[in-house]
Protein backbone atom coordinates (compact mmCIF):
# COMPACT_ATOMS: atom_id res chain seq x y z
CA UNK A 1 0.00 0.00 0.00
CA UNK A 2 1.49 3.39 -1.21
CA UNK A 3 0.76 7.38 -0.81
CA UNK A 4 1.99 10.58 -1.87
CA UNK A 5 2.33 12.45 1.49
CA UNK A 6 1.39 16.00 1.67
CA UNK A 7 2.92 16.98 5.24
CA UNK A 8 2.17 20.65 5.31
CA UNK A 9 3.87 23.34 7.10
CA UNK A 10 2.36 22.09 10.50
CA UNK A 11 3.62 18.98 10.84
CA UNK A 12 7.14 20.44 10.24
CA UNK A 13 6.73 23.21 13.21
CA UNK A 14 4.65 23.45 16.09
CA UNK A 15 2.61 20.13 14.65
CA UNK A 16 5.57 17.89 13.98
CA UNK A 17 4.24 15.45 16.93
CA UNK A 18 1.72 14.44 14.56
CA UNK A 19 4.18 13.71 11.50
CA UNK A 20 6.89 12.54 14.45
CA UNK A 21 4.04 9.41 14.96
CA UNK A 22 1.97 9.14 11.96
CA UNK A 23 5.31 8.32 10.20
CA UNK A 24 6.53 5.43 12.53
CA UNK A 25 2.58 3.64 12.55
CA UNK A 26 1.87 3.50 9.11
CA UNK A 27 5.64 2.36 8.45
CA UNK A 28 4.21 -0.86 11.54
CA UNK A 29 1.23 -0.86 9.26
CA UNK A 30 3.05 -1.74 5.79
CA UNK A 31 1.90 1.77 4.45
CA UNK A 32 4.49 3.12 2.15
CA UNK A 33 4.66 7.25 2.59
CA UNK A 34 6.54 9.47 0.01
CA UNK A 35 6.95 13.19 0.50
CA UNK A 36 6.00 15.12 -2.36
CA UNK A 37 8.86 16.74 -3.82
CA UNK A 38 8.86 20.43 -3.29
CA UNK A 39 5.08 20.98 -1.98
CA UNK A 40 4.01 24.09 -0.75
CA UNK A 41 1.83 25.96 1.67
CA UNK A 42 -1.82 25.13 1.09
CA UNK A 43 -2.68 28.34 1.71
CA UNK A 44 -4.84 27.84 5.00
CA UNK A 45 -7.85 30.12 5.48
CA UNK A 46 -5.75 33.06 4.95
CA UNK A 47 -4.97 32.49 0.97
CA UNK A 48 -8.89 32.78 0.77
CA UNK A 49 -9.10 35.85 2.67
CA UNK A 50 -6.77 37.81 0.54
CA UNK A 51 -6.89 36.23 -3.26
CA UNK A 52 -9.16 33.66 -4.71
CA UNK A 53 -7.41 32.66 -7.83
CA UNK A 54 -3.96 32.86 -5.84
CA UNK A 55 -5.15 30.01 -3.27
CA UNK A 56 -6.82 27.86 -5.66
CA UNK A 57 -3.12 28.45 -7.92
CA UNK A 58 -1.17 27.38 -4.51
CA UNK A 59 -2.92 24.86 -3.69
CA UNK A 60 -3.23 23.20 -7.33
CA UNK A 61 0.62 23.50 -7.67
CA UNK A 62 0.52 20.31 -5.00
CA UNK A 63 -2.14 18.71 -6.98
CA UNK A 64 -0.20 18.90 -9.92
CA UNK A 65 2.86 17.64 -8.51
CA UNK A 66 1.18 14.65 -6.67
CA UNK A 67 -0.15 13.80 -10.28
CA UNK A 68 3.11 13.86 -11.67
CA UNK A 69 4.74 11.60 -8.82
CA UNK A 70 2.29 8.91 -9.37
CA UNK A 71 -1.01 6.96 -9.24
CA UNK A 72 -0.99 7.21 -5.88
CA UNK A 73 -3.82 8.74 -3.25
CA UNK A 74 -2.68 11.89 -1.64
CA UNK A 75 -2.56 11.81 1.94
CA UNK A 76 -3.20 14.80 3.31
CA UNK A 77 -3.03 14.64 8.08
CA UNK A 78 -3.76 18.34 8.66
CA UNK A 79 -7.01 19.36 8.69
CA UNK A 80 -6.77 22.26 7.09
CA UNK A 81 -4.71 21.34 3.83
CA UNK A 82 -7.01 18.14 3.68
CA UNK A 83 -10.08 21.12 3.33
CA UNK A 84 -8.28 23.22 1.36
CA UNK A 85 -7.10 20.81 -1.26
CA UNK A 86 -10.43 19.21 -1.78
CA UNK A 87 -12.09 22.55 -1.74
CA UNK A 88 -9.89 23.56 -4.65
CA UNK A 89 -10.49 20.25 -6.30
CA UNK A 90 -14.52 21.00 -6.23
CA UNK A 91 -13.49 24.59 -7.46
CA UNK A 92 -11.53 23.68 -10.39
CA UNK A 93 -14.34 21.35 -11.51
CA UNK A 94 -17.51 23.74 -10.86
CA UNK A 95 -15.91 27.04 -12.19
CA UNK A 96 -14.65 27.17 -15.43
CA UNK A 97 -12.61 30.65 -14.66
CA UNK A 98 -11.07 29.39 -11.83
CA UNK A 99 -10.33 26.19 -13.93
CA UNK A 100 -8.54 27.93 -16.62
CA UNK A 101 -6.57 30.32 -14.58
CA UNK A 102 -5.02 27.10 -12.82
CA UNK A 103 -4.32 25.74 -16.14
CA UNK A 104 -2.56 28.50 -17.12
CA UNK A 105 -0.75 29.31 -14.28
CA UNK A 106 0.82 25.40 -14.05
CA UNK A 107 1.50 25.22 -17.68
CA UNK A 108 3.81 28.00 -17.35
CA UNK A 109 5.93 25.64 -14.77
CA UNK A 110 5.09 22.75 -17.06
CA UNK A 111 2.50 21.15 -14.74
CA UNK A 112 -0.45 19.72 -15.29
CA UNK A 113 -3.86 18.98 -13.10
CA UNK A 114 -6.53 16.58 -14.58
CA UNK A 115 -7.91 15.78 -11.04
CA UNK A 116 -7.68 12.13 -11.13
CA UNK A 117 -5.78 12.17 -7.50
CA UNK A 118 -7.82 11.80 -4.57
CA UNK A 119 -7.00 13.65 -1.35
CA UNK A 120 -7.17 11.45 1.64
CA UNK A 121 -6.95 11.97 5.38
CA UNK A 122 -5.46 9.24 7.29
CA UNK A 123 -8.13 8.55 9.16
CA UNK A 124 -9.96 7.36 5.63
CA UNK A 125 -6.86 5.15 4.71
CA UNK A 126 -6.63 3.59 8.13
CA UNK A 127 -10.57 2.57 8.30
CA UNK A 128 -11.71 1.62 4.47
CA UNK A 129 -7.53 0.58 2.98
CA UNK A 130 -5.68 -0.74 5.88
CA UNK A 131 -8.99 -2.32 8.22
CA UNK A 132 -10.08 -2.64 11.54
CA UNK A 133 -8.92 -6.20 11.23
CA UNK A 134 -5.35 -5.43 10.30
CA UNK A 135 -5.14 -2.60 13.02
CA UNK A 136 -6.40 -4.84 15.77
CA UNK A 137 -3.67 -7.51 14.89
CA UNK A 138 -1.01 -4.92 15.40
CA UNK A 139 -2.10 -4.25 19.09
CA UNK A 140 -0.13 -5.48 21.65
CA UNK A 141 -0.86 -3.05 24.68
CA UNK A 142 -4.52 -2.36 24.82
CA UNK A 143 -5.47 1.02 25.91
CA UNK A 144 -7.74 -0.56 28.35
CA UNK A 145 -8.61 1.82 31.05
CA UNK A 146 -7.96 5.24 28.98
CA UNK A 147 -10.56 7.34 28.69
CA UNK A 148 -10.43 9.28 25.47
CA UNK A 149 -12.69 12.16 24.41
CA UNK A 150 -12.74 12.00 20.40
CA UNK A 151 -12.13 15.25 18.91
CA UNK A 152 -12.01 15.63 14.98
CA UNK A 153 -12.82 19.72 15.31
CA UNK A 154 -14.26 21.29 11.91
CA UNK A 155 -12.54 20.75 8.61
CA UNK A 156 -12.33 17.21 8.17
CA UNK A 157 -15.78 16.32 8.18
CA UNK A 158 -16.71 19.98 7.19
CA UNK A 159 -17.59 20.18 4.27
CA UNK A 160 -16.08 17.88 1.65
CA UNK A 161 -15.64 14.98 3.65
CA UNK A 162 -17.05 11.85 2.08
CA UNK A 163 -15.50 9.23 4.56
CA UNK A 164 -17.63 10.14 7.67
CA UNK A 165 -20.45 12.25 9.13
CA UNK A 166 -20.68 15.54 9.32
CA UNK A 167 -22.54 15.77 12.08
CA UNK A 168 -21.59 12.52 13.90
CA UNK A 169 -18.43 11.54 12.82
CA UNK A 170 -17.38 8.01 13.98
CA UNK A 171 -14.35 6.72 12.53
CA UNK A 172 -11.82 7.96 14.93
CA UNK A 173 -14.31 6.55 17.89
CA UNK A 174 -14.13 2.99 16.18
CA UNK A 175 -10.47 3.35 15.85
CA UNK A 176 -9.67 4.46 19.26
CA UNK A 177 -11.89 1.69 20.63
CA UNK A 178 -10.26 -0.89 18.39
CA UNK A 179 -7.08 0.04 20.44
CA UNK A 180 -8.95 -1.24 23.34
CA UNK A 181 -9.51 2.81 24.53
CA UNK A 182 -12.41 3.46 26.77
CA UNK A 183 -14.15 5.91 24.12
CA UNK A 184 -15.98 8.69 25.99
CA UNK A 185 -19.29 10.01 24.38
CA UNK A 186 -18.20 13.46 23.52
CA UNK A 187 -20.87 15.31 21.81
CA UNK A 188 -18.58 18.57 21.15
CA UNK A 189 -16.54 16.52 18.88
CA UNK A 190 -17.08 18.85 15.89
CA UNK A 191 -17.33 22.13 17.63
CA UNK A 192 -15.16 24.67 16.48
CA UNK A 193 -11.70 25.21 18.27
CA UNK A 194 -11.63 28.81 17.92
CA UNK A 195 -8.62 28.56 15.14
CA UNK A 196 -6.31 31.27 15.10
CA UNK A 197 -8.92 33.23 16.97
CA UNK A 198 -6.76 31.85 20.19
CA UNK A 199 -4.52 33.89 19.86
CA UNK A 200 -5.69 37.14 18.19
CA UNK A 201 -9.02 37.41 19.97
CA UNK A 202 -8.60 35.55 23.21
CA UNK A 203 -12.05 36.74 25.05
CA UNK A 204 -14.30 34.78 21.98
CA UNK A 205 -11.47 32.63 20.40
CA UNK A 206 -9.53 31.02 23.59
CA UNK A 207 -13.37 30.41 25.15
CA UNK A 208 -14.17 27.99 22.35
CA UNK A 209 -10.94 25.75 23.71
CA UNK A 210 -11.89 26.48 27.10
CA UNK A 211 -15.41 25.28 26.53
CA UNK A 212 -13.77 21.78 24.69
CA UNK A 213 -11.53 20.94 27.43
CA UNK A 214 -14.34 21.79 30.62
CA UNK A 215 -16.50 19.61 28.69
CA UNK A 216 -13.64 17.05 28.32
CA UNK A 217 -12.77 16.71 31.98
CA UNK A 218 -16.48 16.92 32.85
CA UNK A 219 -17.13 13.80 31.37
CA UNK A 220 -13.96 12.11 32.62
CA UNK A 221 -11.43 12.19 29.69
CA UNK A 222 -8.03 10.88 30.66
CA UNK A 223 -6.97 12.71 27.35
CA UNK A 224 -8.41 14.31 24.00
CA UNK A 225 -7.42 12.60 20.76
CA UNK A 226 -7.00 14.61 17.70
CA UNK A 227 -6.23 15.12 14.20
CA UNK A 228 -5.42 18.94 13.65
CA UNK A 229 -1.84 20.63 14.26
CA UNK A 230 -4.18 23.77 14.84
CA UNK A 231 -6.93 22.04 17.78
CA UNK A 232 -3.88 20.63 19.16
CA UNK A 233 -2.39 23.51 20.01
CA UNK A 234 -4.93 25.40 20.74
CA UNK A 235 -6.39 22.35 23.68
CA UNK A 236 -2.06 21.96 24.82
CA UNK A 237 -0.64 25.67 24.81
CA UNK A 238 -3.17 27.94 26.31
CA UNK A 239 -3.23 26.79 29.18
CA UNK A 240 -2.04 29.47 31.77
CA UNK A 241 -4.26 31.87 30.08
CA UNK A 242 -7.42 29.64 30.21
CA UNK A 243 -5.99 29.42 34.16
CA UNK A 244 -6.25 32.80 34.59
CA UNK A 245 -9.14 33.77 32.47
CA UNK A 246 -11.31 31.08 33.77
CA UNK A 247 -10.84 28.11 35.63
CA UNK A 248 -8.08 25.52 35.10
CA UNK A 249 -9.57 22.66 33.15
CA UNK A 250 -5.78 20.22 32.96
CA UNK A 251 -6.27 17.48 30.11
CA UNK A 252 -3.60 16.25 27.99
CA UNK A 253 -4.31 16.45 24.32
CA UNK A 254 -2.50 13.85 21.63
CA UNK A 255 -2.93 12.97 18.25
CA UNK A 256 -4.87 9.69 17.55
CA UNK A 257 -1.71 8.57 15.57
CA UNK A 258 0.32 8.72 18.78
CA UNK A 259 -2.27 6.79 20.64
CA UNK A 260 -1.68 3.98 18.02
CA UNK A 261 1.75 4.00 18.51
CA UNK A 262 1.15 3.39 21.71
CA UNK A 263 -1.12 0.57 21.52
CA UNK A 264 1.12 -0.65 18.99
CA UNK A 265 4.11 -0.83 21.32
CA UNK A 266 6.14 1.29 19.68
CA UNK A 267 8.82 3.09 22.19
CA UNK A 268 6.98 6.33 23.30
CA UNK A 269 9.70 8.61 23.12
CA UNK A 270 9.53 7.86 19.05
CA UNK A 271 6.10 9.37 18.57
CA UNK A 272 6.88 12.50 19.86
CA UNK A 273 4.67 12.66 23.17
CA UNK A 274 7.89 14.79 25.12
CA UNK A 275 6.40 17.51 22.55
CA UNK A 276 3.12 18.05 25.03
CA UNK A 277 3.06 21.02 27.19
CA UNK A 278 0.14 19.43 29.50
CA UNK A 279 1.77 15.79 29.15
CA UNK A 280 -0.19 12.54 29.58
CA UNK A 281 -0.24 10.56 31.97
CA UNK A 282 1.43 6.90 31.92
CA UNK A 283 -1.13 4.90 30.01
CA UNK A 284 -3.26 2.21 33.09
CA UNK A 285 -0.96 -0.44 34.45
CA UNK A 286 -2.05 -3.64 32.40
CA UNK A 287 -4.13 -6.41 34.51
CA UNK A 288 -1.51 -8.94 35.56
CA UNK A 289 -1.46 -11.99 33.65
CA UNK A 290 -3.26 -15.16 35.62
CA UNK A 291 -1.66 -18.10 35.30
CA UNK A 292 -3.85 -21.14 34.05
CA UNK B 1 -25.11 71.20 20.40
CA UNK B 2 -26.87 67.96 20.82
CA UNK B 3 -25.06 65.01 18.52
CA UNK B 4 -27.43 62.50 17.43
CA UNK B 5 -27.01 59.18 15.76
CA UNK B 6 -29.45 58.22 12.91
CA UNK B 7 -29.98 54.15 13.91
CA UNK B 8 -32.11 53.28 10.75
CA UNK B 9 -30.76 53.38 7.54
CA UNK B 10 -31.89 55.38 4.27
CA UNK B 11 -32.32 53.50 0.47
CA UNK B 12 -29.86 56.06 -0.14
CA UNK B 13 -26.87 54.70 2.38
CA UNK B 14 -26.99 51.43 -0.43
CA UNK B 15 -24.50 50.98 -2.53
CA UNK B 16 -26.51 49.65 -5.63
CA UNK B 17 -24.99 46.41 -7.79
CA UNK B 18 -22.55 45.02 -4.08
CA UNK B 19 -25.46 42.38 -3.80
CA UNK B 20 -24.87 41.23 -7.37
CA UNK B 21 -21.11 41.70 -7.18
CA UNK B 22 -20.60 39.43 -4.00
CA UNK B 23 -23.27 37.03 -5.92
CA UNK B 24 -21.02 36.32 -8.74
CA UNK B 25 -17.85 35.27 -6.69
CA UNK B 26 -17.33 31.44 -6.61
CA UNK B 27 -19.35 30.03 -3.67
CA UNK B 28 -21.86 32.79 -3.70
CA UNK B 29 -24.20 31.85 -6.12
CA UNK B 30 -27.12 30.92 -4.20
CA UNK B 31 -27.10 34.18 -1.77
CA UNK B 32 -30.72 35.19 -2.97
CA UNK B 33 -32.07 31.76 -1.64
CA UNK B 34 -31.66 32.57 1.99
CA UNK B 35 -35.29 32.78 3.48
CA UNK B 36 -33.47 34.32 7.11
CA UNK B 37 -34.33 31.83 9.19
CA UNK B 38 -31.50 32.56 11.27
CA UNK B 39 -30.07 28.77 11.35
CA UNK B 40 -26.66 30.32 10.52
CA UNK B 41 -26.31 32.49 13.47
CA UNK B 42 -27.57 29.97 16.17
CA UNK B 43 -25.28 27.17 15.21
CA UNK B 44 -22.16 30.01 14.74
CA UNK B 45 -19.98 29.33 17.75
CA UNK B 46 -18.65 33.27 17.26
CA UNK B 47 -22.16 34.84 16.40
CA UNK B 48 -22.75 35.93 19.96
CA UNK B 49 -19.97 38.50 19.49
CA UNK B 50 -20.64 40.11 15.81
CA UNK B 51 -21.83 43.18 15.39
CA UNK B 52 -24.17 41.78 12.66
CA UNK B 53 -24.97 38.15 12.73
CA UNK B 54 -24.24 36.11 9.72
CA UNK B 55 -28.09 36.01 8.77
CA UNK B 56 -28.02 39.74 8.82
CA UNK B 57 -25.05 39.59 7.32
CA UNK B 58 -26.50 37.57 4.70
CA UNK B 59 -29.43 40.26 4.43
CA UNK B 60 -27.90 43.52 4.42
CA UNK B 61 -25.20 41.83 0.91
CA UNK B 62 -28.22 41.03 -0.59
CA UNK B 63 -29.64 44.30 -0.10
CA UNK B 64 -26.82 46.36 -0.95
CA UNK B 65 -25.76 47.95 2.60
CA UNK B 66 -21.89 47.32 1.54
CA UNK B 67 -19.98 49.86 3.66
CA UNK B 68 -22.00 48.81 6.73
CA UNK B 69 -20.96 44.96 6.04
CA UNK B 70 -17.41 45.48 5.25
CA UNK B 71 -16.85 47.68 8.27
CA UNK B 72 -18.65 45.24 10.41
CA UNK B 73 -16.07 42.42 13.03
CA UNK B 74 -18.43 39.71 11.48
CA UNK B 75 -16.24 39.01 8.76
CA UNK B 76 -12.73 38.70 10.49
CA UNK B 77 -14.57 36.97 13.90
CA UNK B 78 -15.42 34.20 11.08
CA UNK B 79 -13.13 30.83 12.60
CA UNK B 80 -14.32 29.15 9.09
CA UNK B 81 -15.48 26.22 10.72
CA UNK B 82 -18.36 25.28 8.31
CA UNK B 83 -20.99 25.07 10.32
CA UNK B 84 -23.55 27.42 9.20
CA UNK B 85 -22.55 25.89 5.48
CA UNK B 86 -23.13 22.41 6.42
CA UNK B 87 -26.11 23.25 8.32
CA UNK B 88 -28.06 25.97 5.64
CA UNK B 89 -31.34 24.81 4.40
CA UNK B 90 -31.24 26.99 1.72
CA UNK B 91 -27.58 25.34 0.95
CA UNK B 92 -26.31 28.57 0.94
CA UNK B 93 -22.07 28.32 1.36
CA UNK B 94 -22.27 30.92 4.03
CA UNK B 95 -18.50 30.40 4.63
CA UNK B 96 -17.56 31.64 0.91
CA UNK B 97 -20.03 34.44 1.50
CA UNK B 98 -17.62 35.64 4.68
CA UNK B 99 -14.31 34.93 2.34
CA UNK B 100 -15.61 37.07 -0.21
CA UNK B 101 -16.31 39.55 2.15
CA UNK B 102 -12.79 39.72 3.63
CA UNK B 103 -11.15 39.81 0.10
CA UNK B 104 -13.31 42.71 -0.50
CA UNK B 105 -12.63 44.71 2.49
CA UNK B 106 -8.92 43.75 2.44
CA UNK B 107 -8.93 45.12 -1.65
CA UNK B 108 -10.53 48.30 -0.31
CA UNK B 109 -8.28 49.12 2.77
CA UNK B 110 -11.58 49.23 4.99
CA UNK B 111 -10.53 46.53 7.44
CA UNK B 112 -9.72 47.82 10.77
CA UNK B 113 -6.08 48.64 10.57
CA UNK B 114 -4.49 47.08 14.08
CA UNK B 115 -6.88 44.56 14.15
CA UNK B 116 -4.55 41.19 14.48
CA UNK B 117 -7.02 38.98 12.24
CA UNK B 118 -6.88 40.75 8.62
CA UNK B 119 -3.03 41.60 9.91
CA UNK B 120 -2.13 37.70 10.30
CA UNK B 121 -4.26 37.07 6.94
CA UNK B 122 -1.79 39.72 5.07
CA UNK B 123 1.55 38.14 6.93
CA UNK B 124 0.67 35.00 6.56
CA UNK B 125 -0.28 36.09 2.63
CA UNK B 126 3.16 37.50 2.00
CA UNK B 127 5.08 34.91 3.97
CA UNK B 128 4.02 31.88 1.31
CA UNK B 129 4.41 34.61 -1.59
CA UNK B 130 7.77 34.91 -1.03
CA UNK B 131 9.16 31.68 0.50
CA UNK B 132 6.24 29.20 -0.66
CA UNK B 133 5.96 27.72 3.18
CA UNK B 134 4.46 29.19 6.47
CA UNK B 135 7.36 29.07 9.54
CA UNK B 136 4.58 29.67 11.90
CA UNK B 137 6.67 31.04 14.77
CA UNK B 138 8.08 34.23 13.04
CA UNK B 139 4.63 34.81 11.81
CA UNK B 140 3.15 34.73 15.10
CA UNK B 141 6.37 37.56 16.21
CA UNK B 142 5.60 39.39 12.97
CA UNK B 143 1.89 39.35 14.03
CA UNK B 144 2.95 40.54 17.53
CA UNK B 145 5.33 43.26 15.65
CA UNK B 146 2.59 44.69 13.81
CA UNK B 147 -0.76 44.73 16.22
CA UNK B 148 0.42 44.35 19.66
CA UNK B 149 4.04 44.26 20.68
CA UNK B 150 3.18 44.35 24.64
CA UNK B 151 0.69 41.04 24.43
CA UNK B 152 3.98 39.01 23.57
CA UNK B 153 5.05 39.59 26.57
CA UNK B 154 2.17 38.42 28.17
CA UNK B 155 2.32 34.56 25.90
CA UNK B 156 6.00 34.59 27.56
CA UNK B 157 4.80 31.28 29.47
CA UNK B 158 3.32 29.82 26.49
CA UNK B 159 6.60 30.81 24.04
CA UNK B 160 8.90 29.04 26.68
CA UNK B 161 6.47 25.82 26.46
CA UNK B 162 6.84 25.88 22.58
CA UNK B 163 10.93 25.95 23.05
CA UNK B 164 10.94 23.44 25.76
CA UNK B 165 9.14 20.80 24.17
CA UNK B 166 11.22 21.68 21.07
CA UNK B 167 8.39 22.74 18.64
CA UNK B 168 10.38 25.56 17.96
CA UNK B 169 11.88 25.61 14.16
CA UNK B 170 14.55 28.43 14.27
CA UNK B 171 15.20 27.61 9.84
CA UNK B 172 13.02 29.84 7.90
CA UNK B 173 11.34 26.92 6.25
CA UNK B 174 10.83 27.46 1.90
CA UNK B 175 10.84 25.40 -1.24
CA UNK B 176 13.57 24.86 -3.66
CA UNK B 177 11.46 26.00 -6.71
CA UNK B 178 10.81 29.71 -5.49
CA UNK B 179 10.98 31.38 -8.90
CA UNK B 180 8.63 28.39 -10.52
CA UNK B 181 6.10 29.49 -7.69
CA UNK B 182 6.40 33.16 -8.28
CA UNK B 183 5.94 32.67 -11.72
CA UNK B 184 2.54 30.73 -11.72
CA UNK B 185 1.32 33.52 -8.63
CA UNK B 186 2.28 36.43 -11.05
CA UNK B 187 -0.30 34.10 -14.25
CA UNK B 188 -3.02 34.31 -11.26
CA UNK B 189 -2.97 38.15 -10.60
CA UNK B 190 -1.13 38.84 -7.77
CA UNK B 191 2.67 39.77 -8.61
CA UNK B 192 1.91 43.03 -9.46
CA UNK B 193 -1.28 42.65 -9.77
CA UNK B 194 -5.06 43.70 -8.23
CA UNK B 195 -3.96 41.57 -4.65
CA UNK B 196 -0.57 43.42 -4.02
CA UNK B 197 -2.31 47.09 -4.90
CA UNK B 198 -4.56 46.12 -2.02
CA UNK B 199 -1.79 45.12 0.22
Amino acid sequence: MKYSYFPGCSLKGLGRAYEESLLPVMRHLGVELAELNDWNCCGATAYMSVDESMAAVLAARNLAIAEKAGPEDLLTPCSACYLVLNKTKHNITDYPEINATVRKALAGAHLTYSGKVPVRHPLDVLINDVGLDVIKEKVVRPLKGLKVAPYYGCQIVRPYATFDDAWNPTTMDRLLATLGAEVVDYPLKTKCCGGSLTGTVPEAGLRLTYILLKEAVRRGADVIATVCPLCQFNLDAYHDQIDRRWEPARVATVYFTQLMGLAFGLPPEQLGLKRNMVAMKPLPAEPAKVKV
Amino acid sequence: MMRIKRTIKYEGDRVRGFGKEIQSVPGCERLQSCIQCGTCSGTCPLSIYMDFSPRQVVALVRADFKNEVLRSNTVWLCASCYACTVECPRLIRITDIMYALKQRAIKEGVYPRRFPIPVLAKEFYEMVRKKGRITEMLLVMKLFLKTDWLAALGSWRQGIGVMRTGRFGLRAEHIERQAELAGMMAVAGGEDGKAKEAL
